[in-house]
């Protein structure tokens, strides 16, 4: 994994300063889905090997959750965006 | 070859030029009854209890490196069944005692120890914690003590007892614990199920599952389209990938372990002892090495190496508890990559497609189940019915609210 991470909001930390909390591509249902959409959005992970979206927290920075965007094999970072600018193209149904 | 002290002496006469290779080399054959995907320690033990226990011999294990290059070569060898939960507890401790009679049963030198294992608490709300799973323990026959601090200081002198932040207080105890010679496990089994006429292929990778009316017909590999009857993944941190093809969903996240060893020193950690509070735990190896290790690196990783944080942070936490280990040089640290599960517990269940059948979701504590995991997935393969002690290790569990979290962390795979 790479050491320095760029936060839109405090520029480049180093990672030590993050912590991580997950695959940032299941989406959130809507509170009336069926429970097979919370079921797969709660325990279902594409878990891809190669490019890949996760939340990180930047905790001892702008304690924003941001999304990075990285490849999980080369650990090469391609971008990181703030959680609440990361397109999750609406809520699953 | 039968393994014993009269053929080491004879092939010691005789300048050590007549031992046969362990294994045979064979060619797939173009089908099987059941074919293995993952030659490591979980599916050769797999083959090894179909073919011995169930009488399933026309098996094949396809592996995509070498016999036993992932996990099983790579983790730190500890062996227990301190657990609480009903859905762990029954399984690890029928892991246990076939670890006790495991170099007896597969003729096999595995090194089997068992020096015991501490898991150290440091506060009256930790007390509680471990004297709780220790009950639970004993509810199930399983031998459990919960030591007070000096009875730890009489076992382990060397600990760091007034920490300043975690002074030790006790720990829990579980006698028969151990560690083994991982290697040697993968060996034997791998051994054992040859000579009962198992094909065990390495550097065959399989590319595809190909499927006819529903059902798995064979696996297209790098060595070509093998048939067979019956498919089992145990493939580890490569679960995804393999069950992919299977269009298989999971609940899987894949995340890189690391583990350390230093110089050989002389003997001197005589247990294993787990530091939870800091994240650590170590032992010593025959070779006189320290193996130790923390957590997983937190974000998802199919790569086998890790970070430098989480090593600084290993070293930090060990010498916290062993001021003594500041003295001792690393000789190596590797990665292995983490099947890790959303509730820390494993899967040994049947799939939606009827003859596929899967092992995985061990998170980092594989190694342990290794021949519960091979003898109850033998079991669900060969009869199509799960083992009584691996029942509560289903695949639809998550779905149907059963999940078995020993931690107690919910569905946060990094956490377990």
């Amino acid at each position: 994994m790479a050491s320095l991470i760029t936060c839109p909001h405090c520029g480049t930390r180093p990672k030590e300063e993050f912590s991580i909390r997950g695959a940032a591509a299941p989406k959130r249902p809507s509170p009336t889905a069926k429970d097979e959409a919370w079921h797969r959005y709660v325990y279902v992970r594409d878990n891809p090997k190669g490019r890949y979206e996760e939340y990180w927290h930047h905790e001892a920075g702008c304690r924003r959750f941001l999304v990075v965007e990285r490849d999980n094999l080369t650990h090469e970072v391609f971008g990181v965006t703030d959680a609440a600018e990361f397109k999750r193209g609406g809520a699953a149904e | 070859m039968r393994y014993s002290a009269y053929s080491i002496f004879k092939e010691a006469l005789s300048g050590n030029r007549m031992w046969k290779p362990a294994w045979r080399e064979p060619q797939p054959k173009p089908h099987y009854d059941v074919i293995i995907v993952g030659g490591g320690g979980h599916g050769l033990a797999t083959a090894y209890y179909l073919a011995k226990e169930f009488g399933i011999t026309n098996v094949a294990v396809l592996e995509k490196g070498y016999l036993g290059s992932g996990n099983v070569g790579r983790n730190t060898t500890i062996i227990r069944s301190n657990y609480l939960l009903e859905g762990n507890n029954p399984f690890y401790e029928f892991s246990l005692k076939l670890w006790e009679g495991l170099e007896r049963d597969f003729n096999y030198n595995a090194m089997v120890s068992q020096r015991g294992i501490l898991n150290l608490f440091h506060s009256d709300g930790q007390r509680d914690a471990h004297a709780r799973k220790g009950n639970g323990m004993r509810i199930h026959g399983v031998d459990a003590e919960l030591l007070d601090r000096e009875q730890v200081r009489r076992k382990a002198p060397y600990l760091n007892f007034d920490h300043a932040r975690f002074p030790i207080m006790g720990a829990l105890y579980q006698k028969r614990a151990g560690t083994v010679r991982h290697d040697a496990v993968a060996w034997g089994y791998g051994r054992g199920a040859d000579a009962r006429g198992v094909d065990l292929i390495q550097h065959c990778e399989v590319t595809g599952i190909r499927r006819e009316n529903g059902l798995v017909v064979g696996v297209e590999t790098t060595r070509g389209f093998i048939g067979c009857n019956k498919l089992a993944l145990a493939a580890a941190g490569n679960t995804t990938t393999v069950g992919r093809m299977a269009d298989l969903e999971l609940p899987i996240e894949t995340h890189v372990l690391q583990a350390f060893v230093s110089e050989g020193l002389k003997p001197v950690v005589d247990h294993v002892i787990t530091y939870g509070a800091g994240h650590f735990y170590i032992s010593q190896s025959d070779k006189g090495g320290l193996v130790f290790g923390a957590e997983i690196d937190f974000y998802s990783s199919y790569a086998q190496r890790g970070n430098l944080q989480t090593v600084e942070h290993t070293m930090e936490e060990g010498v916290s508890l062993i001021p003594g280990l500041s003295r001792a040089k690393v000789l190596r640290s590797w990665g292995g990559v983490m099947d890790m599960s959303m509730d820390g517990s494993p899967i040994i269940d049947r799939t939606p497609i009827d003859n596929l059948y899967l092992n995985c979701g061990w998170c980092y504590g594989g190694f342990k189940a290794t021949p519960a995991s091979g003898f109850c997935f033998a079991h669900l393969i060969a009869k199509n019915e799960t083992h009584h002690v691996s029942r509560f290790m289903r695949l639809d569990r998550f779905e149907r609210g059963y999940t078995i979290d020993e931690a107690g962390r919910g569905p946060q795979p990094n956490l377990h």
